[in-house]
């Protein structure tokens, strides 16, 4: 009981950062579940979502920035993929996961000019950037209110792909491109909706990360990056269930490091984990293995 | 023309290209602009070493890794910790009392070393890493590049990494001419390599995995030769660019550098040395050099041209990769190589490729308004 009391804050600020986490990661994994695509854009898109909640704020009032903030990152999820991943759904992946990269530098040194590299500090919301006591810790009100709204977002998505028309097309085109095209399903249009559910996902995610760490550089968009993802290799890629545990573990076990006093090491852990599970076993917890034919 | 005059015409080329070099640097002062030249000669060529050594894993062997920072980092590290002299080690590590190591190698060892450290990391990396499959490799060899660097930030590592402060004070280079010819030397011993029996295994791996499997290649121990290999340059490229920038510090070397090195390799061309190499000066050309303009403020009487401002001209830059990646996939030279009878060809093919410009565009329109149709 005494670890649990002396690292409460560790902890809660783990559940936190997983559940945002968890955000980034869905769309990593759904994009990968789909296209077989790392889109490593997707880190830099959370990041612009971050800079755009910092500028929108002083645009218009805060009750219009927020969804204007989501539907600017949605909208640019959707051109990205027009643009940059649309042209090369016939070339090798790896020509895709290069064009990934293309867009992910394009967006860094954008973010660079707009905000001549200096570091951004994010507006606090009303609120959910309150403080309160838990058990004797103090934090923020977003920490309490991460997991939940991220685990309502999770249940409501899987709805979404279990019931729902689109959502049968989205499972058919992740188990099977080709057949899938051939049974009619409009290939573009499922890609299109995946990656606009990732980015919707981001942009809550940029929201509640940044209303936690206020800094937004255009760098701040890397390492959660990377971190989501593992988690949703961590999770077995393309499955959400999968992808939402990862990023918990890797959140909560990063604070508890950081707690100990390892900081140096947050980072490495997040990629050690990697290593290890891609080792033993390369499927993650609830990935379906893949056998490659001749 | 034969073997013998293609030989004795690339000597000739080289020593009249190294004769230039010496010559402008003894007459160009360090204030003109031309100086620039010069930085992009320097980096140009680490930058072109560095860029070959990932064409050898990722264009030749089809192994997609993002570790090169990593080995870059190690060996620029590994250079500098053994070439600052015994007396100035108090001041570069002063939290540290002065480090652990009191003594110092010759440079040219010093510089193998950086190699053979980062080749020796390579190795043990290459154990668990080598197994996995094209973008699980990407990511696990991006994850070790970023605990390479955590690990020289440990505080407990600082007596010998100085933990995240600068690494300064350690030998350097006096003359442009002694990287080119450094990374000359690199590029040419890759070139045999990639032109022996080893090269053409390699090739055979990144065509089919499966069909080189059965023609009897080891495709282990190939990826692990290639992967060593390529490390053990990147490692040279990393002590040559600690030289090259007087300090070094671990947190330069994020994954975004290996992402320049996975672009310009892209430009050039997967699979192309001669392609890598030009894709290196290019970049580093535009970088450095002819785009700078684009950074500063521009007034053509009163009127301000708009958007040219500090960190535009990074902008321009990366529409400009993201356009050759999109629609010119193969890069400048795809998978061909240099050589005479290709310059030869060129240039007596060059009028008629000029004059028939206007009729392929023709051909081109009368094609598009058919499809139309």
């Amino acid at each position: 009981m005494d670890f649990v009391r002396d690292n409460l804050p560790y902890i809660l600020a783990g559940i936190s950062v997983g559940g945002q986490y968890a955000l980034i990661a869905i769309g990593y994994t759904m994009v990968y579940g789909i296209l077989r695509l790392i889109n490593f854009a997707h880190g830099d898109m959370f990041m612009i979502a971050g800079l755009m909640g910092v500028y929108a704020v002083t645009w218009m009032p805060l009750y219009l920035a927020i969804p204007f903030v989501i539907i600017f990152t949605v909208i640019l999820g959707f051109a990205i993929e027009r643009v940059a991943y649309k042209p090369l759904r016939s070339a090798p992946r790896m020509s895709v996961m290069i064009s990934a990269i293309g867009v992910s530098y394009l967006l860094q040194n954008l973010a660079l000019y707009i905000t001549g590299g200096l570091t951004k500090t994010y507006p606090s919301i009303p609120w959910i950037s309150n403080t309160v006591k838990v058990f004797g810790a103090t934090t923020k009100v977003v920490t309490l209110i991460t997991p939940v709204l991220t685990i309502a977002l999770v249940v409501a998505l899987v709805l979404l792909i279990n019931h729902t028309k689109m959502g049968m097309a989205m499972r058919a085109v992740s188990r099977d491109f080709e057949t899938a095209r051939l049974m009619g399903i409009k290939i573009d249009s499922v890609i299109s909706l995946t990656f606009i559910i990732g980015s919707f996902l981001a942009a809550v995610g940029s929201i509640l990360y940044f209303s936690n760490y206020t800094g937004v550089m255009p760098t701040a968009g890397a390492m959660p990056g990377l971190k989501a993802f593992v988690a949703a290799v961590f999770g077995g890629i393309g499955s959400i269930p999968g992808a939402v545990i990862g990023a918990f573990i890797i959140g909560i076990c990063e604070n508890i490091i950081k707690g100990v006093g390892w900081t140096t090491f947050s980072d490495a852990f997040t990629f050690a984990l990697l290593i290890v599970i891609l080792i033993v076993k390369p499927t993650g917890l609830f990935g379906e293995k893949n056998i490659d034919k001749v | 023309m034969t073997k013998q005059k293609k030989w004795l015409l690339s000597c000739i080329v080289i020593a009249v290209f190294l004769a230039l070099v010496y010559f402008l640097e003894g007459i160009i002062p360090s204030y003109s602009n031309w100086s620039m030249l010069f930085t992009v000669l320097e980096k140009g060529s680490i930058y072109a070493l560095v860029a070959v050594s990932m064409n050898l894993v990722n264009g030749f062997t089809g192994l997609f890794s993002l570790g090169q920072a990593g080995f870059m980092l190690i060996g620029a590290y590994a250079y500098a910790v053994f070439t600052i002299p015994v007396a100035q080690r108090a001041a570069v590590y002063q939290y540290f009392d002065g480090g652990l190591i009191q003594f110092t190698i010759p440079v040219f060892f010093a510089i193998l070393l950086a190699g053979i450290v980062a080749a020796i990391f390579a190795f043990l990396i290459g154990l668990p890493v080598l197994r996995l499959k094209s973008d699980y490799l990407a990511i696990a060899t991006l994850g070790f590049a970023e605990i390479i660097r955590a690990i020289f930030q440990w505080n407990a590592l600082g007596p010998i990494t100085n933990g995240s402060n600068l690494l300064r004070k350690f030998a350097t280079y006096q003359s442009a001419l002694f990287p080119i010819i450094a990374c000359g030397i690199c590029i040419a011993i890759i070139c045999l390599l990639i032109n022996s029996s080893y090269g053409r295994a390699f090739k055979a791996i990144r065509e089919d995995e499966i069909a080189a499997e059965a023609m009897g290649i080891n495709l282990f121990k190939h990826k692990q030769l290639s992967f060593v290999i390529s490390s053990f340059f990147a490692g040279i490229g990393g002590a040559l660019l600690a030289m090259f920038q007087t300090t070094i510090q671990a947190s330069a070397f994020k994954a975004a550098m290996t992402y320049e090195f996975l672009l310009i390799v892209v430009i050039g061309g997967m699979g192309s040395i001669t392609g890598s190499i030009i894709a290196s000066f290019l970049f580093i050309a535009c970088r450095e050099w002819w785009l700078r303009f684009l950074d500063s403020e521009l007034y053509i009487g009163d009127f301000q041209v708009p958007l040219l401002r500090a960190g535009f001209r990074n902008v321009v830059f990366s529409v400009v990769i993201m356009i050759i990646v999109l629609f010119y996939r193969k890069g400048i030279m795809g998978t061909r190589e240099f050589s005479w009878n290709g310059l030869l060809r060129w240039f007596k093919n060059l009028p008629g490729n000029i004059r028939s410009i206007p009729g392929r565009l023709k051909r081109k329109n009368k094609k598009e308004a058919q499809i139309n149709e």
